[in-house]
């Protein structure tokens, strides 16, 4: 039995997989922490947020996301790609901003929206 | 003067969800004044995700999260001053504020709601000896000028404190190229949610030095070197085990607090504890017509609590405003006492015993087996809840049910946790 602690929201589920039973997971408030479970035990991974830089006069940073969680083994490379972007105002929340970040088939997408 | 019926200060997510829940009652003119440039507060430098999931059923990050409802409020019939900074509200509502636009105003409102949020403990409150160099800030000014301005803050960073925000800003810096040498906590356990000790800390190998702390800083103009030691069960540090470590930066996150300079401006008892108003479970104060809510009530880790406070305030002075104002009402006291930090609200009207009643409290030491929460009425038991963890970082919420309430009496109500 492998104890984890479920990171997917604040409310911190401990959590019990058992690699004997095909990753069964108990402990779970909500169907989130089955999925976080059985994946953390097999291959970790997690969702990048940072932010890149704007042209913008009053929004210097638009803040990003990965739009689905990566591979914990490739956060510093996901962190390169999104250190190298410049972008032009208007962006919308959603809009992508890297597609297929280091090769995970995640796209960055914005999430806040800048209109100057 | 210029007259109104609702004055919200804040647009933080608790101004934001009372300025709409009062506006779907139908209160008709609602004034919303907010001193930044900009809606959702303290959510636009928390740029990690987290926010949201019972509230939306999606795990959105705090830009995302204060969107959905910014969108919202701009399209509704109220009115929102941003770049307005409020400078007092009194006893009988008037509030003072100043803006670009409208200059120095004085409002006289028939309800207000204090939505300000919460500020940060800074060294001058916890005063760390050694010289005063540039480059020790608090964890929430250097998330405003990572994730707003871009700027890098430093490259050899150790934070002083557990609390969220220093464990936030312990991986975004590592993210960003900087070493974070050591996370270090004076108390045995993390104030921190234990979600943020494994994902922002040990998915980084960045230590965590429990029962540690901070016993000089060095510098001759920017910060050179600490001095950390292990501490004893008075938290005294203990001679003969410092450790010194090389850094340019020192981040502080050592506790937040309600910022309640208004509240108290407009002669509204504090809870010494929660730093905040007390309130009933309207989100009254002590001062009639002056609700209060989010942060600026009592430091919460969700902020999906936080929106359903704010809109429980909307709700509230909706009633006040559109309804016959209830004849004075008795307020039964709710009080925390052993191993509960605080309880919140600290007031319960008669009238809504009958409805059922959610509170929020903290514990003021971690029960790692879980315990018992034993609501007492004048001293006698009548509800016990189970819980399988109690933590102080973590904020617990209960629901004290309308079955049981309704048959209540009581002139005070008390709530006590014990180990099963
Ligand atoms: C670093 C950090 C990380 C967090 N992480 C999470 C998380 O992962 N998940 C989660 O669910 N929750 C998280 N939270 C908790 C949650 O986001 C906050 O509790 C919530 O945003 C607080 O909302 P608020 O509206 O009460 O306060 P705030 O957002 O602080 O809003 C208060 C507003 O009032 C304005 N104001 C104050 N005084 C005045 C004045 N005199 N005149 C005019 N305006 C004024 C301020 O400018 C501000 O905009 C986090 C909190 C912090 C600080
Ligand atoms: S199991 Fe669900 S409720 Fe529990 S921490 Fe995970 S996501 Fe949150």
């Amino acid at each position: 039995m492998i104890d984890l602690i479920c990171i997917c929201c604040p409310e911190g589920c401990r959590l019990q997989v058992d690699p004997d039973h095909d990753y069964a997971v108990t402990g779970n408030r909500c169907p989130r922490g089955e999925t976080y479970g059985r994946e953390e035990v097999i291959s970790p991974v997690r969702i990048v947020t940072s932010t890149v830089r704007l042209t913008s006069e009053t929004v210097p940073r638009l803040p990003v996301k990965t739009d689905r969680p990566v591979p914990k083994s490739v956060m510093f490379q996901v962190m390169d790609e999104i250190n190298r972007v410049v972008l032009n105002p208007p962006v919308r929340l959603g809009q992508p901003v890297i597609s297929d970040v280091a090769g995970t088939g995640a796209d960055v997408v914005a999430t806040r929206t800048v209109t100057a | 003067m210029t007259e109104t019926d609702l004055v919200i200060i804040g647009a933080g997510p608790a101004g934001m969800a009372a300025a709409l829940a009062a506006r779907a009652r139908g209160v008709g003119r609602i004034l919303v004044l907010e001193r930044n440039g900009f809606y959702g507060g303290i959510l636009n430098q928390c740029i990690h995700n987290g926010f949201g999931l019972h509230y939306f059923g999606e795990e959105l990050t705090g830009p995302e999260y204060a969107e959905r409802f910014s969108t919202e409020l701009a399209s509704a019939a109220v009115d929102v001053h941003l770049d307005t900074m409020v400078l007092s509200v009194s006893p009988d509502r008037q509030v003072e504020y100043i803006g670009p636009k409208t200059g120095y105003q004085v409002v006289s409102a028939k309800a207000v709601i204090l939505a300000t949020g919460c500020r940060e403990r800074t060294r001058g409150q916890i005063s760390i000896p050694g010289t005063r160099p540039a480059g020790v800030l608090t964890a929430g000014a250097a998330q405003r000028y990572v994730n707003l301005d871009g700027y890098q803050i430093g490259r050899r960073i150790i934070v002083l404190g557990s609390g969220d925000i220093g464990l936030i800003m312990a991986r975004r810096l590592t993210l960003e190229g900087a070493e974070v040498v050591a996370v270090v906590e004076l108390m045995p356990y993390s104030s921190g949610l234990t979600r943020n000790i494994r994902q922002c800390l040990d998915d980084f190998d960045i230590p965590l030095l429990l029962s540690h702390t901070i016993t000089e800083i060095r510098g001759k103009h920017r910060v050179e070197q600490v001095t950390v030691a292990a501490v004893d069960a008075d938290r005294k540090p203990l001679p003969g085990s410092e450790t010194r470590f090389d850094v340019d930066t020192v981040l502080l996150s050592v506790g937040l607090i309600p910022e309640n300079e208004l509240a108290k401006g407009a002669g509204i008892e504090l809870d010494p504890v929660t730093g905040g108003p007390i309130v009933s479970d309207r989100m009254e104060t002590s001062v009639p017509g002056i609700f209060a809510c989010g942060n600026a009530v009592q430091v919460h880790d969700l902020v999906d609590y936080v929106s359903a406070e704010g809109r429980r305030a909307g709700d509230h002075a909706a009633d006040l405003l559109l309804n016959e104002p209830a004849a004075k009402e008795d307020l039964i006291s709710l009080t925390a006492t052993g191993d509960i930090t605080y309880v919140v609200p600290q007031q319960i009207r008669q009238s809504s015993l009958s409805a059922g009643i959610d509170i929020f409290l903290r514990v003021k030491r971690p029960l790692p087996g879980g315990g018992v929460i034993t609501v007492c009425a004048d001293g006698t038991p009548i509800l016990r809840f189970r819980r399988k963890h109690l933590n102080p970082g973590e904020m617990e919420r209960l629901t004290l049910p309308h079955q049981v309430m309704s048959q209540q009496t009581a002139a005070s109500f008390s709530i006590s946790v014990e180990a099963p």
